[in-house]
C-alpha cells in the first residue's frame, strides 16, 4: 500500500519538476523518449513500466544496486540485449522521434549512432590503430588518407593521442587498462555517433584512470548526448546533469543531479544515495 | 577426551603409506605399459626397415621385385589425396562450425545436428568407405580415383574439423563480438573481422590433426576399390592412387608369398610415422604459439 502512495507521489513530483526545470533555460532536444517499455528475461520481468526522457548534449547517469536493470536498459537503447535469446520487449523508445525497437529499425544503422563503451576494456587483438579504423573500415571507408584523420581526431578526443601517437602500430593489448578503456571510447568516436552508452566504463579501472574517463566524459558532453551505468554514486554526482534511480527494474527517480543528490523525493532513493542499501 | 588417537593413528599409519605408494606404482604401471608397447613396436618396425628404407625407396615406383620396389606412387596418392580433403573438410567444416556456433538457435534442432555430428566421430571408418563405394565410386561413378577417396576421407575427418572449429570459435571473448556490434556491423562482418581471425589457430590445429587421421586410415579406401595392382603415378584427382597406408595393407598380407615385402612395409610405416609426427607436432606447435591471448 504504502509502495503505491510513494508511487504516485514520485510520479508527480517528476512531472512538476521537470516542467519546471523545462521553463528556465532554452527547452533541450529529446535524444531518447522511452515510454512503458517492459522487458523480460524469460519468466524474469527485468525492466518495468520504464519512461524517461534523455536530453541532447547532457550526461545522464543511471544508478542502483546490482540487479536493478540499469544495464540492461543501457544495453536496450542500442539493442544489444536482444544477444540474449531468451529476451522479450514491449513498449517504445524513440530515438530522434524514431522507434528503435520497430523491426524496420536496422541494429546495425543504430549502433553507428549510438556507440556503446564496455565494462571491461574490449579492444581487438589488433593494432590500436587498427582499432580505431576498424568502425570507419565496417562503414565502407577505404581511403588511407581519410582513416588516418579519423584515427588522430579519435584518439586527441579521448585525449590519449600524445600516449599512443609514437605506437600506433602496436597491439593495443600492451596498453595499460585505463589506457585501453580510452582507446575503446576513441574507437567509439571514430564512428562519430550522436549518442554514447558507457556501461559502468571505470568498474575495472584504478582511480587515476577513472579520473581521467571522468574528466573525459565532461568533454564529451559538448559533442555527444552520453548516457552513463554507473555503480559508484560520487561518479554519478561529479559528472552527470541527470541521474535515474533504478530499483527492482522500476525508475524510483529521475530527476536533476543535484536534486537527487540534495533533495531526493523518494524515500528508497535517499537511502540508497545516503548507503543505507545498495 | 579425544577423538583422535594418536595411538591408532600411529599403528594405521604404516597400511597408509603402503596403500599411497602402491597407488602410485599402479598408475605409474599403467602410464609404462602403453609407453613400452610403443617402443617395442617402434624397435621392430624400424629394425625391419634397415637396409631397405633409403632414397632409392622413396623415389622408385612400385614393382614386384622387392629390391626395385618403392613408394613414390603411395606419396604422389597421399599428396593428390590431401590435394581434395585439406579443402573440402575446411570449407564444410568451418562453414558448419561458424553456422552452429554463430548463426543456429540453441534449440533443439540445434543440439541434435550436434549429437549426430559427435555420433559420426564414432562411425566405424569402414562404414564411410561403403558410403563412399556407393555414392562416390558407384552413383556418380567416379571410379576408384583421388576424388572419390578424397570425398570419402573428407567425410569421415569432417566431424573432427567441426568440432575443433567450434571449440575455436567458441574461445573468442563474447566481448569481442560486442565491441564489433556495438559498433555496428553485421553478423558476417563481425565474424570475418574478429572471430575468425581469432579462431583460426583452433582451427588450423584441428584441420591438421584430421588430415593426419586421413593419412593414416586404410579400411575406406581398401573397401572403395584401391587397387593393389602397379599403376602409373597420379597426376590428376581423377587417376587411380595408392596410399601409404594401404600399401603397408597389401605389402604386409603379400608377405605370405615374398618374405621381403615384409621389409618394405616395415619402411613404409617408418616413413608414415615420420610424416604423422611432424603434423602432430605442427598442430601442437601453432596450438602452444597462439594460446591464451586474452
Amino acid at each position: 500500500m504504502a509502495a503505491t502512495s510513494e508511487n504516485e507521489r514520485k510520479t508527480l513530483n517528476i512531472k512538476s519538476k521537470r516542467e519546471g526545470s523545462g521553463t528556465v533555460g532554452a527547452p533541450k532536444n529529446i535524444v531518447y523518449n522511452t515510454k512503458d517499455l517492459n522487458l523480460w528475461y524469460g519468466e524474469g520481468h527485468a525492466l518495468k513500466n520504464i519512461n524517461l526522457e534523455i536530453y541532447e548534449n547532457e550526461v545522464t547517469a543511471i544508478i542502483g544496486p546490482s540487479g536493478c536493470g540499469k544495464s540492461t536498459y543501457i544495453k536496450t537503447l542500442n539493442r544489444m540485449v536482444e544477444m540474449v535469446p531468451t529476451v522479450r520487449i514491449s513498449g517504445e523508445i524513440l530515438y530522434r522521434n524514431r522507434n528503435i525497437l520497430d523491426k524496420n529499425f536496422k541494429v546495425e544503422d543504430l549502433r553507428t549512432r549510438v556507440g556503446m563503451v564496455f565494462q571491461k576494456p574490449n579492444p581487438f587483438p589488433k593494432s590500436i590503430y587498427e582499432n580505431i579504423a576498424y568502425g570507419p573500415k565496417i562503414h565502407g571507408i577505404r581511403s588511407k588518407k581519410v582513416l588516418d584523420e579519423i584515427v588522430e581526431k579519435s584518439l586527441r578526443g579521448a585525449a590519449i593521442w600524445d600516449e599512443v601517437k609514437d605506437r600506433l602500430n602496436q597491439n593495443a593489448y600492451g596498453l595499460s587498462g585505463g589506457q585501453q578503456q580510452r582507446l575503446c571510447i576513441a574507437r567509439c568516436l571514430a564512428i562519430e555517433p550522436d549518442v554514447i552508452l558507457m556501461d559502468e566504463p571505470t568498474s575495472a579501472l584504478d582511480p587515476i584512470s577513472t579520473l581521467k574517463v571522468e574528466e573525459l566524459v565532461q568533454e564529451l558532453k559538448n559533442d555527444f548526448s552520453i548516457i552513463i551505468v554507473t555503480h559508484n554514486m560520487q561518479q554519478a554526482a561529479r559528472i552527470s546533469d541527470k541521474t535515474a534511480f533504478f530499483l527492482n527494474g522500476e525508475v524510483v527517480e529521475y530527476e536533476d543531479t543535484d536534486i537527487i543528490f540534495s533533495n531526493p523525493s523518494d524515500k528508497r532513493t535517499e537511502d540508497y544515495i545516503t548507503g543505507r542499501f545498495g | 577426551m579425544k577423538y583422535v588417537d594418536a595411538q591408532q593413528v600411529q599403528k594405521k599409519m604404516a597400511s597408509r603409506l603402503l596403500a599411497n605408494n602402491v597407488a602410485k606404482g599402479l598408475f605409474l604401471l599403467a602410464t609404462l605399459f602403453g609407453l613400452v608397447v610403443l617402443v617395442i613396436l617402434i624397435y621392430r618396425v624400424v629394425a625391419q626397415s634397415i637396409g631397405w628404407l633409403d632414397a632409392d625407396f622413396l623415389m622408385n615406383k612400385l614393382s614386384t621385385a622387392p629390391e626395385r620396389a618403392g613408394i613414390m606412387g603411395a606419396i604422389m596418392g597421399t599428396l593428390w589425396l590431401m590435394l581434395v580433403v585439406a579443402p573440402v573438410t575446411m570449407i564444410l567444416g568451418v562453414g558448419t562450425a561458424i553456422y552452429l556456433e554463430e548463426y543456429a538457435k540453441k534449440g533443439k534442432l540445434q543440439s541434435f545436428i550436434q549429437t549426430n555430428i559427435s555420433n559420426l566421430a564414432g562411425v566405424p571408418s569402414v562404414v564411410f568407405g561403403i558410403l563412399g563405394l556407393t555414392v562416390f565410386v558407384r552413383a556418380l561413378d567416379l571410379g576408384s580415383v583421388v576424388l572419390a577417396g578424397g570425398l570419402t576421407m573428407a567425410l569421415l575427418v569432417l566431424p573432427v574439423v567441426v568440432v575443433a572449429s567450434q571449440e575455436a570459435i567458441r574461445a573468442v571473448p563474447q566481448f569481442l563480438r560486442e565491441a564489433s556490434y556495438g559498433m555496428g556491423a553485421t553478423k558476417w562482418q563481425t565474424i570475418k573481422n574478429v572471430v575468425l581471425p581469432a579462431s583460426i589457430p583452433g582451427i588450423l590445429t584441428g584441420v591438421i590433426l584430421a588430415l593426419s587421421r586421413a593419412i593414416g586410415e586404410t579400411a575406406p579406401l581398401v573397401v572403395i576399390g584401391i587397387p593393389a595392382l602397379l599403376i602409373p603415378l597420379p597426376e590428376g584427382i581423377l587417376d587411380r592412387f595408392t596410399i601409404l597406408p594401404v600399401q603397408i595393407y597389401y605389402w604386409t598380407i603379400d608377405s605370405a608369398l615374398v618374405a621381403e615385402y615384409a621389409n618394405l612395409a616395415a619402411a613404409t610405416i617408418v616413413v608414415l610415422l615420420i610424416v604423422l609426427f611432424l603434423m602432430n607436432s605442427i598442430a601442437i606447435i601453432i596450438r602452444n604459439k597462439f594460446q591464451k591471448r586474452y
